[in-house]
């Protein structure tokens, strides 16, 4: 009999062709915003009319393009810190201390991935505009950390469980109190988890739409901006380049995030 | 406040977690330059005791006294201990160097200077050159004596160590401690070591605290444990030992003497008689103080005829049970194996077992 490998390795054909569909089905349509950014027309429809990359230099002439970009940049900078300190001490509360309900508490934190994004927004634009707050790029941040707590929070708790508590002890028994032992020893450690949790949270609120749908006052995030062109049928081209940027920038900031978030991790 | 020439002072100390009593009243003193054991199986309060001394557990009740001051307000980063853990606890993300370096921060030295510092630890330590591996080079026995070097490097008055031969092999967890030994006698430092091995506690310590539920059993040295227990629990713990029921004869004031089952009466001077005549006790022997012998011994050696039901060969000793009358369990002997012709003898010969009336050890019973 010939080798085919071991019980758990030996290659299966239909289990091949099944994952290259589902990931055909997954990715291909949105591989059109890229395909059609690039076409002559302004309408999005086949056969292809011809190459072209006056979108993309439109984009350059567009002043609330770029307003918007730069609002999205500034929510998704202060998101991202607040909800990384945030999580840092979240994780480390969770995974140092016996409290009662912990798992209740974790439950808690997690829950903003599971309830749509409309009820969070709609609660929110409620509370808000009975305090009298008005609309603006500080409540679209404020709805923005809820949104993206749960992903800091996820992405630094295995940080904080595949750390050794002796290591904490071993740097106060050298001499150092509490604030030394954190930039010294437990800040070095997690480190990567925490540029991934800022790289996470910064894109997840940079494409966030639902929340910022509901809670933008007068200076619209990119989504926002981008929602409000899909009015203009001759805009459209337009929009699907700075998506296909989007995306392509999203895409690579996960990917690092995802990157320097396991640094060290499989070792262990 | 404490003896004076104590260098570390329990004092009554109580441990609870919740209701659970994990350390009942322990006092005892250490002294300075001691290597001090604190030796007991798993639960049994002795890395908690140990967790005291640094300051990551709170004393519930008493206090612990080091070089005469109080620690209970003493925060672990204060105090003038410093430990190696279990685990070691290197630091993964700095190399050997800035590991070993790591509580040099507050002496204001220059960068030449900790290096120097660095570079003695590591010429002490036997690892010269290795200043810049990275953490995650070493191998466990070069973690273990870098855990030591950054915890000596301080000069702390008392070295505290957890178990910190347990995840090395046993020929490497033999050499070092031949090495930790060595090391404690050239820097002079009071270390207190904790271990689950009795082997590795009467090797290494000046002085052994047995520890059992909670409670001190025992402080003495090794030889002192070994041949003078002074409980059944003790005398079981380190090493082996035959219990034989007995009962106190005391013959008037002049000699003493103890009967135990099987041995028939074995003369004891009398000032090593606590009990009064007729008093039951416990009488240990332990297997080594036990001779087999194919003739009865000559002169005055108290024997008894024995037959013998199973021998085990260990190369350098074999292991025997003998039956002797008056007795039901089997007495465990184990002598060395001198020459080769007294190996192990035939199961079901008959034999003479002897003993030395200087090694029976007189317990209260249990």
């Amino acid at each position: 009999m010939s080798d085919r490998g071991t019980y758990i390795e030996r290659p299966n054909r239909p289990l091949q062709v099944y994952a290259a569909i589902f990931l055909i089905v997954l990715y291909v349509p949105i591989l059109f915003i890229p395909l059609f950014s690039f076409n002559d027309s302004i309408y999005v429809s086949f056969p292809l009319t011809g190459f072209t990359t006056k979108w993309y230099s439109e984009l350059w002439s567009r002043e609330p393009l770029w307003n918007a970009l730069w609002n999205s940049v500034k929510v998704g900078a202060v998101v991202s810190v607040i909800c990384t300190i945030l999580g840092v001490i979240a994780a480390r509360a969770i995974t140092r201390y016996r409290m009662p309900g912990k798992s209740a508490l974790v439950t808690f934190l997690m829950m903003p991935l599971v309830i749509p994004g409309i009820i969070f927004g709609v609660a929110l634009l409620v509370l808000l505009s009975r305090a009298g707050v008005p609309l603006s790029l500080y409540t679209v941040g404020l709805g923005h950390l809820i949104v993206c707590l749960p992903f800091a929070v996820a992405t630094l708790l295995p940080r904080f469980e595949g750390f050794d508590p002796s290591m904490e002890e071993a740097s106060a028994d050298l001499g150092e109190n509490g604030w030394f032992t954190f930039w010294r020893v437990t800040f070095p450690m997690v480190f990567p988890g925490v540029v991934a949790s800022l790289l996470l949270t910064f894109t997840i609120s940079f494409d966030e739409f639902i929340m910022a749908f509901f809670l933008t006052g007068t200076d619209p995030t990119l989504p926002m901006y981008i929602w409000g062109q899909l009015r203009f049928p001759q805009q459209f081209p337009s929009v699907l380049a700075m998506s296909s940027l989007i995306l392509f920038a999203s895409f690579v900031l996960v990917f690092i995030a995802q990157w320097i978030g396991r640094m060290g991790l499989e070792k262990k | 406040m404490s003896n004076s020439d104590a260098f570390i002072s329990i004092r009554n100390v109580q441990k609870f977690f919740g209701t659970f009593r994990a350390i009942e009243s322990v006092s005892m003193d250490i002294g300075q330059g001691e290597f001090f054991s604190l030796l007991g199986a798993s639960g049994c309060g002795k890395t908690t005791l140990l967790r005291m001394l640094a300051g990551f557990e709170d004393t519930s009740a008493g206090e612990i006294y080091i070089d005469g001051q109080p620690m209970s307000d003493v925060p672990p980063h204060q105090r003038p201990v410093n430990m190696v853990f279990q685990s070691y606890a290197i630091f993964p993300h700095l190399n050997v160097r800035d590991n070993i370096a790591y509580g040099l921060r507050k002496r204001k030295l220059t960068r030449a200077q900790r290096y120097e510092l660095v570079d003695e630890m590591l010429d002490l330590i036997k690892l010269p050159g290795y200043g810049t591996r990275k953490a995650n080079e070493l191998s466990g026995g070069q973690r273990q004596r870098i855990a030591l070097a950054r915890a000596l490097i301080l000069r702390p008055k008392v070295l505290l160590l957890d178990e910190p031969l347990g995840a090395l092999d046993k020929q490497l967890r033999e050499q070092m401690q031949l090495e930790l030994r060595a090391l404690q006698r050239k820097v002079g430092i009071t270390f207190v070591f904790v271990t689950h091995d009795q082997e590795e506690a009467l090797t290494l310590s000046d002085r052994i605290a047995v520890m059992a539920g909670g409670k001190v059993l025992q402080v003495d040295t090794p030889q002192g444990l070994y041949e003078a227990p002074v409980s059944r629990t003790v005398a079981s713990f380190i090493g082996n030992m035959n219990f034989f029921e007995g009962r106190v004869r005391r013959n008037g004031a002049a000699t003493g003497a103890v009967e135990a089952e099987g041995l028939g009466t074995i003369p004891i001077p009398v000032d090593r008689l606590t009990r009064p005549d007729g008093a039951p006790v416990q009488v240990a022997l332990r297997p080594e103080k036990f001779a087999l012998t194919a003739t009865r011994p000559d002169g005055d050696v108290p024997a008894v005829p024995a037959r013998l039901n199973t021998a085990a060969y260990l190369g350098e000793r074999s292991h025997y049970y003998v039956a002797i009358d008056g007795r039901t369990a089997p007495v465990a002997v184990s002598s060395p194996n001198v020459s080769r012709v007294n190996g192990p003898a035939q199961a079901g010969s008959d034999l003479w077992l002897s003993w030395s009336p200087d090694a029976v050890v007189i317990l209260d019973p249990d």
